[in-house]
């Protein structure tokens, strides 16, 4: 069929057609005649040659290289404003569950058979924070499928386990790319693998790596010798900073059924009830509790290090206090004086209990501590509780 | 980490020092610092800054050491109190 009777079928009906045969066209992709349109503006660039069908193309992949176990993406160390954009929603817990990296292996520079293999999660957070730590170096990166989740917390879980490490290291055949037998593992992850039935599982050496991505380039130069500080933990203002966003996004969904409430048991008064009542003392309430959770997963979080007592529950007490006061100071005659007692016990224990959750987000607090803590603590935040709405609904029956 | 201490004589940390060998793995992989090696022995040398991550006892090639968590998730113990130890589940997989 000529050139210009498939242009005419083609640009007729949109691209696919039926030829006279009956049998259905497939849409020309002729490079000649890009120019050459019959209609409209010219056509757009062609598909990469890495595409696949049914596969999408990673933007942090620029290139791959071809291995004896076949291409393995190599990847870029750059972060681009998407990268950074998602770090920042993922920070916010929108969408943090599904933020991951296909598991396999991937390389970075100019990766040979004698480059050393870094092992992580595939959580993309923790991915884009090991790879911008790369730049100019020639790696290999095993990426485990531990579901999306971080290395320490990972390790926590038994995703990032002995038992991954050794499947991921067979399925990707990787003792076929690489000449040495050697794997560095985050150190953080040492909680969930056994080096030594790593070794025994599929014949690779574990060497712990550095706790943060930011130490692995003088750790490789150094001929694989770690700091003190490089297996230290840290627990710094910003590191605290970050862990915010998400402890308040996980609230949401309590806040309006908080604001019913409030409204409602408000209004309760010898009048039945009162929508004037409901309005005023409402807000109060519900300022209240607004305050309790500033207290307990704000204040105490950033100001951890410097309140004082060892018990989160005590130190969100605490700020709790700090800010119920404040609050009475300002409402003055506004609130009577069991409205006030009740005010504190809310501010007060909501601050306490949201502190008190904060140690599952900490590097140092062990889980026997908190469970000591929580058995003393939880059944006292119960209690007062309880007495929150039992005190509000009275105090407008007393006064 | 001096600023952050947390509750003192809580940790289930044991170590067997008969059974230690002197490796130091335990104190390249505890992200706090807990023990010391010295004289082809291990010890612990700050017992409250453990916070029970395990990796010591997952990676001493004898076994010499052993920690027993609790669960340490307020849910969990919530659910111990109305459904008993066995019925009572973490968060789902959302949770931690």
């Amino acid at each position: 069929m000529a050139t210009q009777e498939l242009k005419e079928i083609c640009c007729d009906s949109g691209g696919t057609s039926r030829n006279p045969d009956g049998l259905e066209l497939l849409p020309v992709h002729n490079q000649e005649s890009v120019d050459d349109v019959c209609c409209g503006p010219p056509a757009g660039p062609a598909s990469s040659e890495h595409e696949r069908p049914g596969y999408d193309l990673c933007p942090f992949v620029e290139s791959f290289k071809q291995t004896p176990v076949g291409a393995v993406p190599k990847v870029k160390t750059a972060l681009t404003p998407g990268d950074r954009f998602n770090t920042f929603k993922v920070r916010l817990g929108l969408n943090r569950d599904q933020y991951k990296v296909a598991p396999g292996l991937y390389c970075l520079g100019d990766a040979t058979e004698t480059s050393p293999v870094l092992v992580t999660a595939n959580y993309k957070l923790t991915f884009d924070n090991l790879r911008k730590e790369l730049s100019g170096l020639a790696v290999w990166i095993l990426v485990l499928d531990t579901r999306g989740i971080n290395v320490w917390c990972a390790a926590g879980k038994k995703t990032f386990s002995t038992q991954e490490v050794i499947q991921r290291v067979k399925q990707t055949r990787l003792g076929e790319v690489v000449r040495h037998k050697k794997l560095i593992l985050p150190q953080l992850s040492a909680t969930g693998v056994s080096a030594k039935l790593v070794h025994r599982g599929c014949d690779f050496k574990v060497i712990w790596g550095p706790i943060r991505a930011t130490d692995i380039k003088a750790f490789l130069q150094s001929d694989m010798r770690a700091e003190r500080d490089m297996r230290m933990v840290t627990f710094t203002l910003p590191e605290r900073l970050v862990l915010i966003p998400v402890e308040l996004y996980f609230l949401r969904k309590y806040l309006l059924w908080i604001l019913l409430a409030s409204f409602f048991l408000s209004g309760i008064g010898t009048d039945l009830f009162s929508i004037q009542m409901a309005w005023r003392r409402g807000l109060i309430i519900f300022t209240g509790c607004l305050l309790g959770i500033l207290a307990g997963a704000v204040a105490a979080p950033l100001l951890l290090p410097w309140l004082p007592l060892r018990a989160f529950a005590l130190k969100g007490l605490i700020t709790g206090l700090v800010l119920a006061i404040t609050m009475l100071l300002g409402l003055g005659h506004m609130v009577d004086l069991i409205e006030s007692i009740t005010l504190i016990l809310l501010i007060v224990t909501i601050s306490s209990y949201l502190a008190m959750n904060f140690t599952g987000s900490t590097p140092y607090t062990s889980p026997s501590g908190v469970e000591k803590e929580m058995r003393v603590a939880i059944p006292i935040q119960a209690g007062a509780m309880l007495l929150v709405p039992i005190g509000w609904v009275a105090a407008s029956f007393i006064f | 980490m001096e600023k952050f201490r947390y509750l003192d004589n809580v940790t289930t940390l044991e170590l067997d020092q008969a059974a230690c060998t002197g490796c130091g793995t335990c104190a390249d992989v505890c992200p706090h610092h807990v023990f010391e090696v010295t004289q082809h022995k291990a010890s612990i040398a700050d017992r409250d800054g453990c916070m029970e991550c395990g990796a010591c006892a997952t990676n001493c090639p004898v076994t010499a050491i052993s920690v027993n968590p609790g669960v340490g998730c307020a849910a969990y113990i919530i659910q111990t109190w109305f459904k008993g130890k066995k019925q009572a589940s973490c968060g789902g997989p959302g949770c931690c």
